[in-house]
């Protein structure tokens, strides 16, 4: 292994994969751009945060154990999502306590992962990027991201650097947006209540653009804001620093 | 109180409709979470002050019976009585026949959230005895027959016109002319009532945020004041606390002060600390006749030894609640039962059954703000997961939610069928969703799409588009 040139597996994580694979792509041009070779373990599927949350610990941990098997021998694991990567890093090992070769196996993966943002900055030095956006943005602070793994001064950092482009910070950033995977689902009077103050704010800041780093919640605070009419664009902060906000309309726009 | 935990779901769309509600809620978005964090930031060694509280009680919950037997024989030695509950109605027996002793008719009471949890007040007047309430927002709810919504503001729920209607309504005996234009008014008011009723009182009961070991004196923490005329005015005193209110020593219960104000209301220290050691001795100038502490039970020690043992920490500030967007969302009242926000869904289970409670755990974003800003840095989420997890061994889940999870975890499992499936799904949404970029209505997606609508897939998955990048550049 060269350390000047790791070996990283993506973690595609499952919304990217279905909804939106421009954050994919985003990810790999980033992650290349930092001198790391992508590739994509073609058997992962979800992190098993669906099941893990609704106290399905069985199939958890059989999705947790086609994710360890996945993505064994990579010097790196990225994800465009500070929640998955958060599932993989801080519950994982948990999963396998009472199973000590799994376990020696989960922490060892969980050591290695990265929310993408982060991995860049802290991992890779990254300290610019070579992007141009023309426009106001504000960003929110995903949940899992932020106290899960310490996601907050990375992405500004970043952001900072793109040309055109003008940051206003969120009201309240570091409030959930109400997305909460399974549980806008669950209880989604509730979920619209809490989307709706964030909205709220967004629109307090007068930005065009609203950026953040997890999928699911954007896709929320998207349909809430296109629900309301807003103009608002709304994407993942990877395809604004990669450079490809013209390759793809914003998250539930027209096309 | 009549618990309606497993009417959740109703209870949250009557509290979302409910613009007054509403309104209050707003009001306390203002108040605790910018006063908690000016008072934090001026204290570098919060950090460790937290690390060293959650260390004093993981320690005392390990020695529990030796510290609460320590603390009996301390009570006694100070010429007071304990009495060990382990229901609610062992708790409400007890006290009812100590009153009986002294004859009481009249009971004021500090605030206590045993007190809501064993539904006291209903069990007294039942029984000829007149409770009153002294502090502030619990005399409040107490006057409109309501439980609190919170656990250290339990009017929280009520904005000024509706307390200044209450007390028109209650308080007749005054003016009815008289002026209520503010909150100072109101309290005047309050203030001037209870008066008479702390004079007339003939036993006096208060919670406890402390018991302490070494010493045998339980502690209150206030901010009005009424706590100590409750406990030193009338002939008897008695103490109704948890039993994992305990802690060893002096020492340790100055350490966790110094986060429990802090983290509920902003404030540095409380305006009232009241250490209660005994009942009044001969050289006291005044002081309660008789000193009974009553130690309820109640499903804690159950706790002990089980992923749910953390909980016992709390020492019920109520920061949990305050940042939650749950609770800031639908109120108190709409938990169903007496302890609310986080705390509330992962102990409410624990006392009263998963299967009356078990809308609570769920209903939670795993935002992690809770555990963010507990002071005894209990992991709220994860033990509301633990409760999903026995609920689902249970099988308590609503059907359609469990069929469709179980269908979902068998393509996660099986990588090549999960990959045909996706992409088909993908390749259909994206078809549909060309042009207008979303849906306004999916079928099986109404929880979403009745507020929201649905951003349209781009139309093909990663992974086949990947494959795709990599053929091309094999061959190139």
């Amino acid at each position: 292994m060269s350390e000047s040139r790791p070996r990283v597996g993506l973690f595609v994580t499952c919304l990217v994969d279905m909804m939106r694979p421009s954050i994919g792509f985003a990810a790999v041009k980033l992650l290349e751009r930092a001198g790391c070779d992508v590739e994509v373990p073609p058997t992962q599927t979800c992190c098993g945060q669906p099941a893990y949350n609704s106290g399905d610990r069985a199939d958890t941990k059989a999705i947790a154990r086609n994710v360890i098997d996945a993505f064994e021998g990579f010097d790196y694991v990225v994800a465009p999502s500070g929640s998955c990567a958060g599932m993989i890093r801080e519950h994982y090992p948990h999963l396998f306590e009472d199973e000590p070769a799994l376990f020696a196996r989960a922490q060892h993966l969980a050591k290695r992962t990265y929310e993408l943002i982060s991995f860049l900055v802290d991992i890779r030095g990254v300290t610019a990027v070579e992007a141009r956006y023309d426009g106001t943005a504000t960003y929110h602070d995903s949940c899992s991201g932020l106290r899960e793994l310490g996601v907050k001064e990375q992405p500004r950092a970043l952001l900072r650097t793109v040309e055109g482009l003008a940051l206003k910070e969120l009201p309240d950033a570091e409030i959930c947006c109400g997305f909460g995977g399974t549980f806008c689902i669950k209880y989604p009077d509730i979920s619209v209540k809490i989307v709706d103050d964030k909205v709220a704010a967004i629109r307090s800041t007068g930005a065009d653009t609203l950026l953040a780093g997890d999928l699911g919640c954007l896709m929320n605070m998207a349909g809430r804001l296109a629900r309301e009419g807003s103009p608002v664009r709304v994407r993942h902060v990877a395809e604004v620093l990669a450079d490809m906000a013209g390759e793809v309309a914003p998250i539930g726009a027209a096309r | 109180m009549e618990a309606t935990s497993h009417a959740f779901k109703d209870n949250i769309k009557v509290a979302l409709k409910d613009a007054t509600l509403q309104r209050a809620l707003g009001n306390m978005k203002s108040g605790f979470i910018g006063k908690r964090l000016a008072v934090i930031n001026k204290l570098p060694e919060f950090e460790r002050l937290r690390e060293a509280a959650r260390d004093i009680k993981n320690h005392t919950l390990e020695h529990l019976d030796y510290y609460l037997e320590r603390f009996e024989t301390k009570v006694i030695a100070n010429g007071g009585h304990v009495h060990w509950a382990r229901t609610p109605e062992e708790a409400r027996q007890i006290i009812l026949d100590l009153c009986r002793t002294v004859d009481a008719k009249t009971v004021t009471k500090g605030k206590s959230m045993i007190a809501e949890e064993i539904a006291l007040n209903d069990f007294l007047e039942e029984k000829g005895l007149v409770p009153i309430e002294t502090d502030l927002g619990e005399y409040i709810i107490q006057l409109r027959h309501e439980p609190p919504s919170h656990i250290i503001a339990p009017a929280i729920h009520l904005i000024k016109e509706q307390i200044e209607d209450t007390f028109r309504t209650v308080h007749t005996e005054l003016a009815a002319d008289r002026k209520l234009p503010d909150a100072r008014a109101l309290t005047d008011e309050a203030r001037s009532m209870l008066r008479q009723k702390f004079l007339s009182a003939d036993v006096g009961i208060t919670g406890a945020n402390f018991l302490i070991a070494e010493t045998g004196s339980t502690i209150i923490v206030t901010n009005e004041g009424n706590g100590d005329l409750t406990q030193t005015l009338p002939k008897m005193h008695i103490v109704l606390a948890s039993l994992e209110k305990v802690v060893p020593t002096l020492e340790d219960v100055s350490t966790i002060l110094r986060l429990l104000a802090r983290s509920a209301t902003g404030q540095e220290f409380s305006s009232y600390t009241t250490v209660s050691t005994g009942p009044r001795r001969a050289e006291d100038l005044d002081g309660p006749g008789q000193y009974h502490v009553v130690l309820l039970d109640n499903g804690r020690s159950a706790m002990l030894g089980t992923e749910f043992q953390d909980m016992l920490r709390c020492i019920r500030c109520a920061a949990c609640m305050n940042h939650c967007p749950v609770y800031a969302s639908v109120g108190g009242h709409a938990y169903g039962w007496v302890y609310p926000g986080p705390m509330g869904s992962v102990l409410t289970p624990s006392l009263i059954g998963v299967e009356e409670a078990g809308n609570l755990p769920n209903a939670s974003t795993f935002c992690g703000k809770c555990e963010s800003v507990c002071p005894m840095k209990i992991p709220l989420p994860k033990m509301m997961r633990h409760w999903r997890e026995r609920e689902w061994d249970k099988k308590l889940n609503p059907p359609r939610y469990r069929a469709g999870m179980k269908l979902w975890a068998f393509f996660a499992k099986r990588p090549a069928l999960y990959r045909f499936a996706t992409g088909l799904a993908t390749r259909v949404l994206g078809t549909l969703g060309r042009g207008r970029g979303r849906f306004s209505s999916l079928p099986l997606a109404g929880g979403w799409t009745k507020g929201r609508d649905f951003p349209a897939p781009e139309g093909r998955s990663f992974h086949s588009l990947w494959a795709e990048r990599q053929q091309q550049r094999k061959a190139a």
